[in-house]
């Protein structure tokens, strides 16, 4: 009987686990399922071209598609079709219409959704910023003059901002606990993105949250945290994330923050063992920091999943043929950002560095050029630039590992 | 030999096809891409492997 395995989720990191079983010599079923009816695509542009000009619907999905490698033949896709639940011992997934799947092998890669501002008030004109769907109907509500409350000030929040500011919109921004992207670039650079933004018009509410919305039947107003109140048309939440990780409940899963993996993805059982015929790829796997000896995180950036496949496809196949693991090298994070066209590139671990100092530049002066370094102990750990050519950024890359030793898993 | 183009209009410069495939790709000085349109069929894994690291896939295998 041919041997099936199942991906669980059909976005990036769903579309290169298919992939990358094919490159690891995998010749049974694959199926792909995913909760969006779209194929997979491409989120970066959401927050910044595709929020400020999408185009029809179907334009917007045609410049954001992916295109699966020519070597990934043979995959289903069931998009559309949600996971409820799963029963590891039994190896099978139900889905939402009472299916029930067997697999030999499982893919976990159900992502990340945003995760709510938990504050009482309407709930209509309250956005998020995640799918395409989301994007074009954000888009709508984005006119000259609107005024526009960001909550939150990571990626997704200062992106977005910065486009309604773009777009001609009102824009505030409600920072929350720390600064914007201050968690991976730190407290420097945080308030260097915060001189953009407020230069070119964003109103930036430092160290305050959200309290309460008010309206009648739309939100009309955020209450903050200071006992200020700013009037709003709109409103994006963009408060960070929480796992898809229900599906997988009663399994005896460590499921607190994701998915808990070894080095190889290997999803981690109760015995701590990893459970035969398991991985997870993408920001739902929360695996060991090898480089940097630290324990077990999620990686919530861009290139996760295409790292995380090229691990977990290879040792899952290996695994479904009582082989062990190859050795693979230990994945050393990227992630980018653009604001109001200055590009900033971080690479390596930024947000677990104890102590910062500055490689080039002006922090104060983001888009004339800066690196700054950061460090445990003596050790450069992490780099990012910004307004630096990507010459550069390849030069700080270098350094970065140079600085480590070649991580084997 | 295998054959790539790239999209001038997609392509940001982001500089990871470089760092995947550093004989087919690279940067210059001023941060613009340069990059091989012909290469060796040895380096299909690595370009492959650059193609899927490109933020705004930009670039595309030949026939």
């Amino acid at each position: 009987m041919v041997q099936r395995i199942i991906v669980a989720g059909a976005s990036l990191g769903g579309l290169r686990a298919a992939e990358q079983l094919r490159v690891a010599g995998w010749t049974g079923e694959i199926l792909v399922i995913g909760e969006e009816e779209h194929p997979p695509y491409n989120r970066p542009p959401l927050s910044k071209d595709v929020l400020a000009a999408p185009g029809t619907p179907e334009e917007a999905l045609a410049k954001l598609a992916f295109r699966p490698r020519r070597s990934a033949t043979g995959i289903q896709w069931r998009l559309g079709t949600r996971i409820t639940a799963s029963n590891l011992a039994a190896r099978t997934i139900t889905l939402d219409g009472g299916e029930v799947l067997g697999f030999d092998g499982l893919v976990i890669a159900t992502g990340l959704r945003p995760a709510r501002v938990a504050a009482p008030g309407p709930q209509a004109g309250r956005h998020l910023l995640r799918s395409i769907d989301d994007a074009l109907a954000l888009h709508e509500a984005l006119r000259p003059g609107t005024r526009v409350g960001v909550i939150g000030s990571g990626f997704i929040g200062c992106e977005s901002a910065a486009t309604a500011a773009l777009l001609g919109c009102s824009v505030t921004l409600v920072e929350g606990r720390t600064g914007p992207m201050e968690r991976p670039l730190g407290r420097a650079l945080s308030a260097g993105v915060r001189d953009m933004l407020t230069q070119r018009g964003v109103d930036c509410r430092q160290a305050v949250s959200v309290v309460a919305y008010r309206g009648a039947e739309s939100c009309t107003g955020v209450e903050l945290s200071d006992g200020g109140v700013i009037d709003v048309d709109v409103v994006v939440e963009a408060v960070g994330s929480r796992a898809n990780v229900e599906w997988l409940q009663g399994n005896g899963l460590d499921l607190v923050d994701g998915v808990e993996c070894d080095s190889h993805l290997r999803v981690l059982g109760e015995d701590g063992q990893p459970v035969p015929g398991l991985v997870a790829v993408g920001d739902i796997a929360r695996y060991p920091d090898d480089r940097n000896g630290l324990p077990a995180r999620r990686v919530e950036h861009w290139a996760t999943p295409t790292d995380t496949a090229k691990i977990a496809a290879p040792a899952l196949v290996a695994g479904l043929v009582g082989r062990p693991p190859a050795e693979a090298t230990a994945p050393l994070p990227s992630f980018w950002t653009d604001i109001f066209g200055t590009r900033i590139n971080g690479v390596g671990s930024p947000a677990s560095a104890e102590e910062t100092r500055i490689l080039e530049g002006d922090p104060g002066r983001l888009h004339a050029g800066v690196a700054v370094g950061y460090y445990r102990g003596d050790t450069l750990i992490g780099v990012v630039d910004a307004g630096l050519p990507a010459s550069k950024h390849l030069h700080y890359r270098q350094l970065v590992l140079d600085a480590g030793a070649l991580v084997t898993i | 030999m295998a054959q790539i183009t790239v999209d001038r209009t997609l392509c940001d410069n982001h500089g990871q096809c470089a760092i995947a495939a550093p004989k087919v790709f690279s940067m210059n000085d001023e941060g613009i891409l340069e990059y091989a349109e012909t290469f060796d069929d040895a380096l299909l894994d690595e370009v492959e492997e650059a193609i899927d690291v490109c933020p705004v896939q930009a670039i595309f295998l030949k026939d």
